[in-house]
């Protein structure tokens, strides 16, 4: 079943490349049909993870090179199936807003389901080789997405991020050979991996590589600045599921491999790159709050967020790694649902200087309310998701290193003033004359909104719902890390 | 030897007569029909294959073990077979342009396939080396066949007299072999290097001489400078020969030689072999990088692409060689791919510029996406034939135990990506000066569609499930190492 995921979009963006070039409408269908049934599958998947008995499910394998050990082993754990769901979530927004793309649609969407396939392909296989692959095949087609329907020194910018994610895809390779030598035994599936366990000498050697190698992807200071100038240069749904998905797939790769495969290099790191996550935080925070763009506020606002996540993980508690799961699920729908609403603003006035804009909750409510909400999840209003899940990060963050806890707080206050002053001068006060004929979010934008909002209320709700599962996975997980 | 053996000499046979024939029938046929003289040129390459086929998994040695056919010897030689194919078929629109006398043309480059399949029969310096020279020979005539043009000339010039020199300094070396160990066969040599482990000075100088000149051949660095000349300067069927065919009879006649004669000395050369391959690697990439000439790019890129198959030389074993044989594969459906997009393109506009391209995904999206797979693979992404290919020689070579080589060549082939992906911005990204947007579409004939695709789905079958590439390369290897 897992294997759909992959292969579903795989076909799906070879059949699209295979559509004629004059059919402007068909490419957009069968996205949306492939994101459907991605969907529909990802939520199955989170719905039948049986969280009582834990461990990996829905596993199969299949032999792909066996000369060097690389099997394309396929399943799910509790960090994994929350992941799924979230790239569910967001490619089906994600085709949603790509809905009035008219400068060459079949290349946009095809290139779109590559991204897709490769993005489920990291979250659901369990083999180093496997992960690697799909890994690299997310990452390039942003080159071409961001250069042809970005925006913004768009060449500039994805170039710039193709070359820094792929500087440390050299660190993950070369990390990834001395690890298999080292193992011995002629794999590179992860449990097997896991099972054979290297040299102390060699884990805490490989970890820091493995570390800043998928750090890069993960936004991690100081090889974020790739990560502002791709978001603000992509065209909107590639913001987010750039944004919101595949900064995640590095903060996976550094849980899947670093944490799973070398828990003595991590417990010997972590302090460390501990210290880094605040940086992260703060840096981030602060450098938000100096942005005229709205796209730069939330690319760095997410620098920010995914701080928390590397936070969560260098605490190596339960509570912490839970929280750090979470904040990957709850930043992924918020950061997408920031840039969906932006792409929304930015549709209609083509700007997004945000002194340009005021009053817009009198022109457009149904946008404004719907921001507001994606601002108010971003600054941690308990009852949305990014609450429960910040507050599992302190809390685990709080057992290890009470200080740094206390400096990652400073960043939620800035977090704090950069919303609310984003949300009081865009919204509030009186209507700008320009804007005044705007119209306001239409169903299809709205419906993206509203599902989006509804996903941040769930889990902040109830983030046991999800909690559960992550939990079960974690603990096995850090049975080796500490100490 | 008896008259059955010739039975396995059928491939050579065939495409000697298939030669003459097409040499004879080029007399009679009117001028303006000439470059149709491909379609026997081809047949001929095919019937040759078929024969092979057959004799798949025989291993036979002949004329008093100079020449055995073996798994190793196939393999190679299918390769060549389907290396004239694509480049004759490749070429009747260039000739017809460009060239005259086209029945020689495509003679010549039959017998060049045929001295190309002795050298990877050849278990004794002297055969190899008679073999090599008519692989030589053919190409120096081919280099300069554009005979009205000045820099065709310059190539076959420099070409001619770089060719001689290093012939020159492989025979100097065979004789200082030969001297040494009073052989020139293989098996002979190994054998005396078991018994009389040091041969002094003479020895050593023998074999440094014979790897200088075979890196004349296979361009390697500081081997490679006649290279990029010929490379742009040479008919552009003729290029893409080169840079496939003679390249990887270079490194078969090195291979062979290596694993059955110079095995037990491989020790003392590994480190040298290793420098060059890097230096040959960087060289290559560092130059790429500032071509405005898309032939010339290629041919940086090719000296690369050297390096990274002496990696394997460098760490030669079982595994590496069945690497080494994959890569070759890859690279040769690659690099044939790239080249008759940019052959084509030729034919249709004159030019061969990088800049030239821009606008090609409006004219012709085949070329676009066949252009895309080819940089995309020689640059090592995932889903293309150079990402598995490349992947399976690096971790083969971690046995060695060199990492810094292959640091070094995993940092080369990643960061390499920069300049294929410049030269896909101008094809898919950069957009058109209206003037240029009146430009009207190409058409390609139906033959260079099928090719085209042929190529872009080999390149893709390498790179998702090369299983069947993978068992044959093996199979080659196994020939050489046993077991």
């Amino acid at each position: 079943m897992l294997y759909a995921f992959i292969l579903l979009n795989l076909v799906a963006g070879a059949a699209i490349f295979a559509l004629p070039a004059d059919w402007k409408k068909a490419p957009r269908w069968v996205a949306l049909a492939a994101a459907t049934v991605s969907l529909v599958l990802s939520v199955i998947v989170f719905a039948i993870y049986d969280r009582d008995a834990g461990g990996y499910q829905l596993q199969e394998s299949f032999a792909w090179l066996p000369p060097i050990g690389v099997s394309l082993h396929v399943g799910v754990d509790g960090i994994s199936s929350p992941m799924v769901l979230l790239t569910g979530i967001v490619i089906f927004t994600g085709v949603l807003v790509s809905w009035r793309i008219d400068e060459r649609p079949r290349e946009y969407f095809a290139l779109l389901m590559l991204l897709v396939a490769g993005t489920f392909g990291v979250f659901v296989v369990l083999d180093l080789f496997s992960l690697f692959f799909f890994y690299e095949v997310a990452v390039l087609p942003m080159f071409l997405l961001i250069g042809v329907w970005g925006s913004t020194r768009k060449a500039y910018s994805s170039m710039k991020l193709v070359m820094f994610l792929l500087a440390g895809s050299i660190l993950i390779w070369v990390a990834m050979l001395v690890l298999y030598f080292n193992a011995g035994i002629n794999s590179f599936d992860i449990l097997e991996l896991e099972q054979a366990g290297v040299d102390i000498t060699v884990a805490r050697v490989l970890f820091p590589i493995f570390y800043v190698g998928f750090g890069v992807l993960a936004g991690m200071w100081p090889f974020h600045t790739w990560s502002p100038d791709g978001h603000v240069a992509a065209p909107t749904a590639v913001s987010m599921l750039h944004a919101g998905v595949l900064m995640k797939l590095g903060a996976y790769g550094i849980i899947r491999v670093g944490i799973q495969l070398l828990p003595e290099g991590a417990t010997y790191w972590l302090g460390v790159f501990l210290a880094l996550a605040v940086v992260n935080v703060v840096y981030g925070a602060f450098s938000a709050l100096a942005q005229r763009d709205l796209k730069f506020v939330i690319g760095y606002s997410s620098v920010s967020h995914m701080g928390y996540v590397l936070m969560g993980i260098g605490s190596m508690t339960v509570v912490g790694m839970n929280g750090a799961v979470l904040q990957m699920f709850s930043h992924g729908v918020m950061t997408a649902l920031f840039f969906a609403m932006v792409g929304v603003i930015y549709e209609r006035a083509h700007t997004r200087e945000i002194s340009a804009f005021s009053g817009m909750a009198k022109v457009m409510p149904r946008f404004s309310i719907i921001f507001i909400i994606a601002g108010l999840a971003s600054l941690g209003l308990p009852g949305l998701s990014g609450f429960a899940a910040e507050f599992l990060v302190f809390a685990g963050t709080f057992q290890t290193a009470p200080w740094l806890a206390v400096l990652g707080i400073i960043g939620v206050a800035i977090t704090a003033t950069y919303i609310l002053r984003l949300v009081a001068g865009m919204f509030f006060g009186p209507v700008t004359e320009k804007w005044q004929n705007l119209t306001d979010a239409n169903l299809r934008e709205t419906s993206v909104g509203v599902m989006l909002v509804a996903m941040l209320l769930l889990f902040g709700l109830y983030p046991q719902l999800m909690v559960g599962s992550i939990d079960v996975s974690v603990i096995p997980l850090l049975a080796n890390v500490g100490g | 030897m008896n008259g059955s053996d010739f039975a396995f000499l059928l491939p050579e046979i065939v495409l000697v007569a298939t030669a003459i024939t097409v040499w004879a029938v080029d007399f009679f046929t009117p001028r303006d029909r000439k470059p149709d003289l491909a379609w026997p040129a081809a047949a001929g390459a095919l019937v040759a294959m078929a024969f092979l086929a057959i004799s798949w998994g025989e291993h036979r040695e002949m004329f008093l073990g100079t020449l055995r056919l073996d798994n190793f010897s196939l393999f190679f030689r299918f390769l060549f077979l389907t290396v004239a194919f694509f480049v004759i078929v490749g070429s009747p629109g260039y000739v017809r342009r460009k060239l005259r006398n086209a029945g020689e043309f495509y003679g010549l480059i039959l017998m060049s396939t045929v001295g190309a399949m002795g050298i990877v029969s050849s278990r004794e310096f002297l055969t190899a080396y008679i073999s090599l020279e008519l692989v030589a020979f053919g190409f120096y005539v081919l280099v300069s066949h554009a005979r009205h043009e000045a820099r065709s000339n310059e190539a076959g010039a420099k070409y001619l007299i770089l060719g001689a020199f290093s012939s020159g300094l492989l025979l100097f070396g065979i004789s200082l072999i030969f001297g040494a160990t009073g052989s020139t066969g293989y098996a002979a040599i190994a054998a005396a290097l078991e018994t009389t482990p040091d041969f002094g000075m003479v020895w050593t100088l023998g074999v440094a001489l014979v790897l200088a000149g075979l890196g004349f051949k296979v361009a390697a660095f500081p081997f490679h400078s006649w290279a990029p000349d010929v490379y742009e300067g040479a008919p552009l069927p003729i290029t893409a020969f080169l840079s496939v065919g003679s390249k990887a009879a270079g490194f078969a006649f090195l291979i062979r030689l290596f694993a059955e004669g110079l095995f037990p000395v491989l020790d003392d050369w590994r480190v040298a072999i290793g420098v060059v391959a890097v230096l040959t690697m960087t060289f290559g990439n560092l130059v790429a990088i500032q071509q405005a000439n898309l032939k010339r790019l290629l041919a940086y890129s090719s000296i690369a692409q050297a390096g990274y198959i002496l990696v394997g030389v460098a760490t030669l074993n079982a595994d590496t060689t069945s690497g080494m044989l994959l890569h070759i594969a890859g690279y040769t459906a690659t690099n044939l791919g790239a080249f008759l997009v940019v052959i084509y393109f030729h034919n249709l506009t004159g030019k061969e510029g990088i800049d030239d391209l821009r606008g090609l995904y409006r004219r012709s999206f085949l070329l676009t996406l066949v252009l895309a797979v080819s940089l995309l693979s020689l640059a090592g992404m995932p889903l293309f034939a150079g990402f598995m290919t490349k992947f399976y020689l690096f971790t083969a070579a971690a046995a060695s135990q060199l990492w810094w080589l292959i640091a070094l060549a995993v940092a080369n082939s990643i960061l390499s990506v920069y300049y294929y992906l410049l030269v896909l911005r101008q094809a898919f990204i950069t957009p058109e000066s209206e003037e240029e947007e009146q430009r009207p579409a190409f058409r390609l004939p139906s033959h260079a569609r099928a090719t085209l695709s042929l190529l872009m789905v080999l390149v893709l079958w390498i790179g998702i499930y090369p299983s069947v590439f993978v068992d044959a390369a093996e199979a080659g290897s196994r020939a050489l190492f046993g077991g």
